[in-house]
């Protein structure tokens, strides 16, 4: 049916006949989201950012084009939160519905296998929220060509956090608890150690578990016995507030430390009382936005009903780089579209000003220190790496 | 160091007691069919569904024993139901088809409640869980109900098959199927009641492992599922006690593999040492080669 609409403004707006193949009366950007599986609020934000992001520039006339206008056409999938899914989901978009861009995956577990497939078919692509170095590196620790990101990278995440909890909490001692099978959290885990230890901390349980685990009483108990003032747990939203719930009815109260994969308000609804307090590092904070922050958040939260979280966020700056590559290259030429993107003069977007640094997909951005109170998320500082 | 290893004992007494109502289900089903029901570890999942439905859509507050109880039924009811429906026509057609048909059921049932609820949901407390502390050793009321109510379960059912008639016809179909239905035993009822006993331990399961982690979602069956199987196995597949004994094993060399080495490696300590078993008792701890006949 969306197509359908897009394909009639089309249509009306080029002039042409024909609907999808055959000339272009529109342009085709893909989108690769986490929909069903492990992390659906992930997608669903996503998605919902992007389809705003989509009639916003179609309502307007479409994207300007070397003097003609053209709609663009969202063209989504789901992948499941899996990395096989992912990289199918990435061939498909690129071979069969031919799109100019790819947006997405948000998890790094699904956006470094999709990468792969963004690299060898060089096609452009923009993961709005994979924090992980590789989706940006090749196996040789060389930047791929087509490959960027919109937001901040673990290294820079770890430090940031390292340094909060030594020189903000003044804690001498934390303790790790992490997916060993989930590429992002499992980076993040291994920096924070070494940042933190690095700096006069000392890790005192470094403990993991496997996706899909439910039961951490094991690992919880064992880190119990070490008596950390602080616990980082590097995990989804998901798993996060189920650690949380068995970490307090151990009858743990160390101070729990979060990283951005934690900004789902989902994990208010599922942690509860027993993540309150909790801190985390996040791309931004609707309490220190913007104008362009500020439309996008009450355009969205008009629209959604709901505030807009960091995935949101980082999507709609994804699909406005993408979109002002685009314009800039005036075709939808993969190769021009990933020129324009490499070139990109300072981008004001909702998660800050971006710009990506010469020769890498990696946007030099900032971060911000939330708190979990009284169900909201709440500023506390700005990231100092 | 003493209070530790009693407070991880805790710890896998409840995981292990959860394993070992799955892997009954395994075990019965194999027993009179010599088949193994892949749609299981979904009937678990949808037990933890159904306790969700019971506890937030219904207008009245029901007490934790009527939900346990209408959980199972309802579960119950559901294993016999596909029975009847999938494996019923494919008795006698080639095991490989089973086997199919049965992973087939799982995924509708898994992905049906997918479209219904793609989100993970949170299952609420049903009661207030005290966290009691007796010299250094935290237990909650929670895991004590959870243990509790497993084992009850499980006593409850050595007992029916020990000391009922139909016990004694399931042990009869599982000795000699073919054999049974010419002293006048009603096959295909039986074989409906196992599946309806042991698709309700395995709801009950479902609900319990919901109360202990709250998170519930449509593919949460899959990796417990599959555990649990494994502990069937371990435990010597057909027998009911050699499934309890699977269970608590599996609980107590995951928990334990945790607590005194590094977490990372647990997964390949815990199945090598199953398989080590295995390679020294290749019908499982308390399983018997199946019998010959000349």
């Amino acid at each position: 049916m969306k197509k359908l609409i897009f394909c009639a403004s089309a249509l009306a707006l080029a002039g042409l006949t024909g609907c999808g193949s055959g000339g272009s009366p529109s342009v085709k950007v893909g989108l690769n989201v986490e929909l069903t599986g492990e992390m659906p609020a992930v997608g669903a934000s996503s998605k919902n950012a992007a389809e705003m992001f989509v009639s916003q520039i179609n309502t307007a006339g479409g994207l300007d084009l070397g003097g003609t206008k053209l709609p663009i056409e969202l063209i989504i999938g789901d992948n499941g939160a899996k990395a096989d899914q992912a990289r199918t989901v990435a061939q498909r978009l690129i071979s069969q519905d031919n799109v100019v861009a790819m947006v997405g995956p948000d998890a790094s577990s699904c956006a470094i296998p999709a990468s792969i497939v963004a690299e060898t078919f060089k096609c452009p692509m923009i993961s709005p929220w994979s924090t992980n170095s590789k989706t940006t590196l090749d196996e040789e620790g060389k930047p791929k060509q087509y490959v960027f990101r919109a937001c901040f990278i673990d290294p820079f995440e770890a430090r940031v956090l390292a340094k909060f909890v030594l020189n903000n909490i003044k804690a001498k001692t934390a303790a790790v608890l992490y997916d060993v099978a989930s590429e992002a959290p499992n980076g993040q885990a291994n920096l924070f150690k070494e940042v933190f230890e690095q700096n006069g901390g000392k890790v005192v349980a470094f403990e993991t578990y496997t996706t899909g685990d439910r039961d951490f009483s094991a690992q919880l108990t064992k880190i119990k016995a070490q008596n950390p003032e602080v616990i980082f747990l590097p995990a989804y939203y998901n798993d996060a507030a189920g650690i949380a719930r068995q970490a307090r009815q151990q009858g743990i109260t160390a101070q729990l430390i979060g990283s951005d994969a934690w900004s789902s308000p989902e994990i208010i609804t599922l942690g509860g009382q027993d993540v309150d307090g909790s801190y985390f590092c996040n791309h931004y904070s609707t309490e220190i936005a913007t104008p362009v922050a500020k439309k996008f958040v009450s355009d969205y939260t008009a629209k959604y009903g709901k505030a807009p979280d960091d995935v949101a966020a980082l999507t709609y700056d994804a699909m406005g780089l993408i979109t002002e590559a685009i314009r800039t290259a005036g075709k939808a030429d993969r190769q021009a579209v990933r020129n324009a993107l490499a070139k990109i003069p300072k981008y004001e977007g909702v998660t800050g000003t971006l710009q990506f640094q010469p020769g890498s997909g990696d946007p030099v951005k900032s971060a911000v220190i939330l708190q979990i109170k009284d169900g909201k998320f709440v500023w506390i500082a700005n990231g100092q790496p | 160091m003493f209070f530790y290893l009693a407070q991880q004992t805790i710890n896998a007494l409840q995981l292990g007691s959860i394993y070992a109502l799955i892997a009954l289900g395994y075990s019965m089903v194999y027993g009179v069919l010599v088949m193994i029901n892949f749609a299981h570890g979904d009937l678990f999942m949808l037990g933890a569904f159904a306790c969700l439905l019971l506890a937030v859509l219904l207008p009245v507050h029901l007490p934790f024993v009527v939900i346990l109880l209408l959980v199972m039924l309802v579960i119950g009811l559901l294993g016999a139901l596909i029975e009847r429906v999938a494996y019923r026509p494919l008795r006698d057609a080639p095991r490989v088809s089973a086997i199919i048909t049965a992973l087939g059921c799982g995924l509708v049932i898994e992905n049906t409640t997918l479209s219904l609820s793609p989100y993970p949901q949170f299952l609420p407390t049903l009661f207030v869980s005290k966290t009691l502390t007796f010299a250094g050793l935290t237990i909650t009321t929670l895991q004590i109900l959870i243990i509790g109510v497993a084992l009850g379960l499980m006593v409850g059912l050595d007992l029916l098959i020990r000391k009922t008639g139909f016990g004694m016809a399931m042990r009869a179909i599982s000795f000699d199927a073919k054999t049974v239905p010419l002293m006048g035993i009603p096959v295909n009822r039986m074989i409906s009641l196992t599946f309806f006993v042991g698709a309700g331990l395995g709801g009950a399961a479902g609900m319990l492992y919901g109360l202990a982690y709250p998170q519930i979602s449509a593919t949460m069956g899959v990796l417990i599922g599959w555990k649990a199987f494994i502990a069937a196995v371990i435990g010597g597949i057909g027998s009911i006690r050699g499934a309890v004994l699977g269970g608590f094993i599996l609980g107590g060399v995951e928990v334990m593999a945790v607590a005194y080495l590094p977490s990372t490696y647990r997964d390949l300590i815990s199945y090598s040492l199953l398989l080590a078993i295995l390679i020294f008792k290749p019908y499982g701890l308390l399983g018997h080669p199946p019998n010959q006949k000349v």
